[in-house]
């Protein structure tokens, strides 16, 4: 029932666009957008419930909120290709007078955003909000929600963890991008996160685990196993553990790519690696 | 909106009360009637639901009511949330944490996303009383009215705090609401319509314009009474929204009476003094006083000693019109 082939071309063209939008504007983070770009085109085109067009409410639909918001490229590139707005505005990112600003924002009208972010660490209140909401209103559907792994040194995440097990908010999907590293290089080494799974589950949420989050496979798996689980009294977090950089060979495995753009040469050399599969924006 | 007026022999006096009540408990009897009027209105309080008197809107609403313990942030970003859903949040802790503690949140989640949330503050200024500076915030107003597209009202009793706790729920946007601890006189009507950034005139006058807000409007009317016995005529205007500031009333109330004085229990940087300043510098120039605070932390002490000792009372209002009126005929 999901169709592999086609999420992974959808994510080629994705990572293309990525690195094409940070070249442009010379100017963005494109290692944690290349690394989330399997599980966002999981979420949007297989996972999540939703709805033509896009009303902000998000009601009778599932929502999602990205609190690390810097890795604006791979979200604008996937609400694009959603529909929520022409890929053709993908060429206006970082740029004056555009609604794809260097974070989200609701200010611009963006269709399929529904909260600014990029001040780090907001993202989950948010999202608590949002579900302790669909409650009220008994609407069965689902919250996503998408952190950096070092975005969780912010106080803030554990003041919404602790809200969100005791009110047995269970009908949000917390997913933390772990990829192990930020700006000034590795958490290990900036401020240790420890293990977060215990962490998690000290806090009493229900902790799900992708050992390869860039594989399109695990990640589907992954999520149908963390919806089966919603409404049980827990909140679900999935600790996705994802490569930053993944698909440009030169980005890999190092934080020097958080928040650097590619310069002609290097963007032609990822574009070698990256199949055009939607067309270009 | 229709005053209290004095049935009393003692002429001179316009306003009276007949019963003295604090603020914040016009806020709890707001939030109740709101429990039963506006299904969308849902509260969230960070562990001080008996300072902020929500218990009868718990009472009416429990499933409407969320307890987020002492954690301000978190409450911040999940008002947003639920005004994305729909829903009309008022969130409730004091002043400070209600924005010093959470402004990017604020900033960021709910002024820049534009979310329909209220930030509803107790415990503003001096008036705190005992507890000391740690917990009363004289930057508030400052902080708020400088976040674009935020609404900042500061309400001056009981029943205009109550009538402006209902009104908030039917604007669309961002709001501020700050009111206090101590009992104070209520004066102002109990069936009040309250309209956001239009100003209210307690009196008219042509000696002087007081432009007052907060608890500072009761003493601006106690001043003016003094000021009367000594045979100056003082237009007493209550600014109980800051932001938008109703600048059409204060300018043709300046117009009239060539000078004001400002009062309010805020830090005389950033409050509604400034804002008034900046009005006149760029529209009418006219020379101005500032009742607030002198860019200090507060202190320990009972409301009463604290308000002297800060220069907020109703003999400090007076003193600061002849100052300002014998600018006025200086620069004449």
């Amino acid at each position: 029932m999901h169709d592999i082939s086609k999420l992974k071309s959808i994510a080629s063209q994705v990572r293309r666009d990525i690195v094409r939008m940070v070249h442009a504007c010379q100017s963005g983070h494109p290692g944690g957008s290349l690394g989330c770009t399997d599980f966002l085109v999981a979420l949007y085109f297989d996972a999540m419930n939703r709805k033509e067009g896009f009303d902000m409410t998000g009601k009778d639909e599932d929502v999602f909120y990205l609190s690390n918001g810097h890795i604006s490229p791979v979200f604008y590139s996937v609400l694009a290709h959603a529909g929520y707005f022409d890929k053709s505005e993908l060429a206006t990112f970082r740029k004056l007078n555009s609604r794809l600003q260097g974070h989200p924002t609701t200010h611009e009208h963006l269709p399929g955003v529904r909260i600014a972010s990029g001040s780090l660490g907001q993202g989950m209140s948010v999202a608590i909000g949002h579900a302790v909401g669909k409650k009220l209103d008994k609407d069965p559907n689902l919250v996503f929600s998408l952190h950096g792994d070092g975005e969780l040194q912010e106080g803030q995440n554990w003041e919404a963890i602790m809200y969100a097990s005791h009110n047995k908010v269970d009908n949000l999907i917390a997913t933390v991008d772990y990829n192990g590293q930020q700006i000034d290089g590795p958490t290990s080494k900036v401020l240790s996160l420890g293990n977060l799974k215990t962490k998690f589950e000290a806090f009493d949420w229900k902790v799900l685990e992708v050992e390869n989050g860039n594989d399109m496979e695990e990640i589907l798996k992954v999520l149908d196993e963390a919806k089966s689980l919603t409404r049980k009294g827990q909140p679900i977090c999935i600790l996705l553990k994802t490569e930053m950089g993944y698909g440009v060979d030169y980005m890999m495995g190092t934080h020097a790519w958080h928040g650097k753009a590619p310069n002609d040469e290097q963007l032609q050399k990822a574009l070698d690696q990256l199949e055009e599969t939607l067309g270009d924006y | 909106m229709r005053l209290k007026q004095n049935q009393q022999i003692n002429q001179m006096k316009k306003y009276t009360y007949t019963e003295k009540k604090d603020t914040r408990s016009g806020f709890g009897a707001g939030m109740a009637e709101l429990a039963d009027k506006n299904p969308d209105v849902v509260g969230l309080c960070a562990d001080l639901i008996g300072s902020l008197k929500f218990e009868k809107f718990i009472e009416k609403a429990p499933e409407r009511f969320f307890q987020v313990g002492i954690a301000e942030a978190n409450m911040i970003g999940m008002a947003a949330g639920l005004a994305t859903e729909g829903k009309i949040p008022f969130t409730g802790t004091f002043a400070n944490f209600s924005t010093g503690r959470v402004y990017d949140q604020i900033r960021q989640s709910v002024a820049y996303s534009g979310k329909n949330v209220k930030i509803c503050a107790s415990h503003a200024g001096l008036t705190l009383g005992e507890d000391g500076a740690t917990h009363q915030i004289l930057e508030d107003i400052g902080l708020m009215k400088m976040l674009p597209g935020m609404t900042v009202i500061n309400t001056c009793d009981y029943n205009q705090t109550k009538a402006a706790t209902i009104a908030i729920a039917d604007y669309k946007g961002p709001v501020y609401l700050r009111f206090g601890r101590p009992v104070i006189p209520v004066f102002t009507d109990e069936n009040q319509k309250f309209e956001i950034g239009k100003a209210w005139m307690v009196n008219e006058g042509k000696d002087v314009t007081i432009v007052a807000t907060g608890h500072l409007v009761w003493e601006a009317i106690k001043a003016g009474e003094i000021l009367e016995e000594q045979g100056i005529d003082a237009e007493i205007i209550n600014i109980h929204t800051i932001k938008p500031l109703d600048s059409e009333a204060i300018l043709k109330s300046v117009k009239k009476t060539g000078c004001v004085v400002t009062a309010e229990e805020h830090n005389r940087l950033g409050g509604l003094g400034d804002s008034v300043a900046q009005l006149l510098i760029t529209e009418y120039l006219a020379p101005q006083e500032y009742i607030a605070v002198n860019d200090s932390f507060g202190e320990s002490g009972t409301p009463d000693q604290l308000m002297e000792k800060y220069g907020l009372t109703a003999n400090d209002i007076v003193e600061a019109v002849k100052k300002v009126m014998s600018r006025k005929s200086e620069s004449l």
